[in-house]
């Protein structure tokens, strides 16, 4: 063999693996970016009045994003309701019971619902609430943060029902047990952890989606007490700032940024310290 | 319970409750059949106006003019396109490049954290990203980038024209920036299902790693990899609140790259709430029900590749 050439492939293959290391660094590097300037610009704007205030109208400084933090937990709060049971019930029936046919389908089904934009969502539940009730409300954005969160906790709850083993069925099944007992009690709990993750996983993705809100919970700027009003929602909320000419309203867009920012990258972190068994929900 | 008289209507029990348990689970799942039902009915309801009165020309019709009542998708989809394969084109050597430093060449102590980076990054809300991109990318790319390119490659038409910092071109980038974390961490998921056997064999034969890794690793898993960049442009094609808030949200249909632009997803999110009388939102209903079809078509596309390349072993990407 000619020693050139076998110069010039060891070269290609440092070049190359040295390649792949800047695109992996570029690839981190976004995150980086994003958290540097979301911690410079909106740090300083958080304080006790952030969490607690109303947002001030243009030209008076202060003030907070009280009602959006509120509302976000609203609206979570409504979308585990719904999303929830249907979710887990539904990926049960994936995994314990049903043919493969009819089980490929709907699996099949969840995966595309899990690609449907996002603001496809807002105008389908806006035409299907909104329309109807002749008015934007609080519980028309927990029905379409918890719809689009029934594919996603179906999918994970599948998936860490079948990493329990099938002996543990088999053993409570030849004790006598009925098998709705058996999925209940043994299977459940055993895969219950890695359930809660996948359900946390969801809700920290929904707790981000703004678009689905826009034309549902719409948001305002005061305390909501009903759920057939409109609500704020801490991404409506920083969207409505981002876009504004108004340098305090910016200001308090990073503050509310970093503060949504920091409540999806912990329940992100948090499960994966939680779930290091093997039962745990890999993650997505 | 261990009483033997009773075992008889335990029995029964068992049998009802296992019934009905099978049932009510069973229902829960059809509900991703309903929501699809209930997602394209309500977009043909909504959009039944604009369906009749403009047919296909829908699609190709330029003209976006509430006050007449003209209404066209053209810009917006040629908007969409755009931005996605500028994303495609950014995030797809990125992405297969991380996945292969992910899967072959990275020291082990450093692949759980670099792989837990990536997943944070595709959490990030897209609301997050694209008030960065306003205030941080979008006037870096004015004064720096954007200058440099039509310095040096200005000869191109998609390098010419006035620089204004929103743009196509800045659409591009976010949803580059959002596609990257799904297409990494899909292709790498590929890569690790391909069987170490087919790199033994190839270090065998005395390939170096780059070679182990070409030969060997990527055009086994070509088409689980080609899936991924197919998930990767469904995800672009509905991205919407970052592109909205850096597009620029003109409907045009230019060359220049550096020319704002407007997409399917942010003309909805932008003017829906505007919309008055009857045609105006219909016709909005309509662009909801041509995104919806392009990326169902896109993802049924994407999962059909992935699941025929590796079966069940790759698990869904969400």
């Amino acid at each position: 063999m000619t020693a050139p050439n076998h110069s010039w492939r060891k070269f290609k293959n440092v070049f190359m693996q040295a390649l792949a290391l800047v695109c992996a660094l570029l690839v981190v590097a976004p995150l980086v970016l994003v958290f540097y300037h979301l911690i410079k610009e909106g740090f300083s704007a958080i304080n006790w009045a952030f969490f607690t205030q109303l947002p001030k109208p243009v030209g008076e400084p202060g003030g907070g994003m009280g009602n959006a933090i509120v509302g976000t937990f609203v609206v979570l709060a409504q979308a585990a309701l719904l999303g929830v049971p249907v979710g887990v019930l539904g990926g049960v029936f994936l995994s314990e019971f049903g043919g493969s046919k009819l089980n490929w389908a709907i699996r099949f089904a969840a995966d595309i619902l899990n690609g449907v934009p996002s603001i496809t969502w807002g105008i389908v539940v806006y035409a299907l609430m909104v329309v109807p009730m002749k008015g934007f409300s609080a519980l028309a954005g927990g029905v379409v943060l918890g719809m689009m969160m029934i594919p996603l906790v179906m999918r994970t709850t599948e998936e860490v029902l079948q990493l329990v083993p099938g002996g543990y069925r088999e053993a409570a099944l030849a004790l006598g047990i009925a098998k709705w007992k058996t999925i209940v009690q043994i299977v459940i709990r055993t895969a219950l952890k890695g359930i809660v993750t996948g359900v946390l996983l969801a809700l920290a993705r929904v707790a981000g989606e703004t678009a689905p809100l826009l034309f549902t919970a719409l948001g305002n700027q005061h305390w909501s007490h009903k759920l057939n009003e409109p609500i704020s929602a801490m991404p409506l909320q920083i969207f409505n700032y981002a876009i504004s000419p108004y340098d305090d309203w910016h200001r308090q867009a990073w503050a509310g940024a970093l503060v949504l920012l920091l409540l999806v990258l912990s329940i992100n972190v948090g499960v994966r310290f939680l779930t290091r068994d093997r039962f745990g929900a890999r993650n997505h | 319970m261990n009483q033997p008289d009773k075992q008889p209507t335990a029995n029964g029990g068992q049998q009802f409750g296992d019934t009905a348990f099978k049932w009510l689970t069973l229902a829960m799942a059809l509900a991703v059949f309903v929501l699809i039902a209930l997602i394209g009915y309500e977009l043909f309801k909504g959009s039944h106006l604009a369906l009749q009165k403009f047919g296909w020309h829908f699609l190709t019709s330029s003209e976006w003019d509430p006050v007449n009542d003209e209404y066209g998708a053209w810009p917006f989809i040629f908007g969409t396109v755009v931005s996605s394969v500028i994303a495609l084109v950014i995030a797809v050597p990125i992405s297969v490049a991380t996945a292969v430093y992910l899967t072959e060449l990275a020291p082990q102590w450093l692949r759980q954290p670099l792989t837990m980076f990536i997943e944070l990054l595709a959490a990030v809300p897209s609301v997050i990203l694209g008030l960065w991109g306003i205030f941080v990318m979008v006037p870096w790319l004015r004064v720096a980038l954007f200058p440099w390119l039509q310095k040096y490659f200005g000869f191109l038409p998609l390098f010419q024209g006035p620089i204004y910092g929103v743009s196509m071109l800045a659409g591009g980038i976010i949803v580059a920036i959002m596609i990257i974390p799904i297409i990494t961490s899909v292709s790498r998921e590929i890569l690790r299902s391909v069987p170490g056997l087919q790199r033994e064999a190839a270090y065998a034969l005395g390939a170096t790693r780059w070679e182990v890794t070409r030969i060997a690793v990527l055009s086994y898993a070509k088409k689980g990899l080609f899936g991924a960049v197919i998930l990767g442009l469904g995800r672009a094609l509905g991205e919407t609140m970052a592109v909205t808030m850096v597009i620029g949200n003109t409907p045009q249909v230019v060359k220049s790259l550096f020319a704002p632009g407007y997409t399917l997803a942010s003309v909805i999110a932008n003017e829906f709430n505007e919309a008055s009388g009857d045609m105006y939102p219909s016709a909005l209903f309509e662009i909801g029900l041509v995104l919806l079809g392009v990326t169902v078509l896109v993802n049924i596309f994407a999962q059909l590749l992935l699941k025929t390349f590796a079966g069940p072993s790759v698990k869904p990407q969400h």
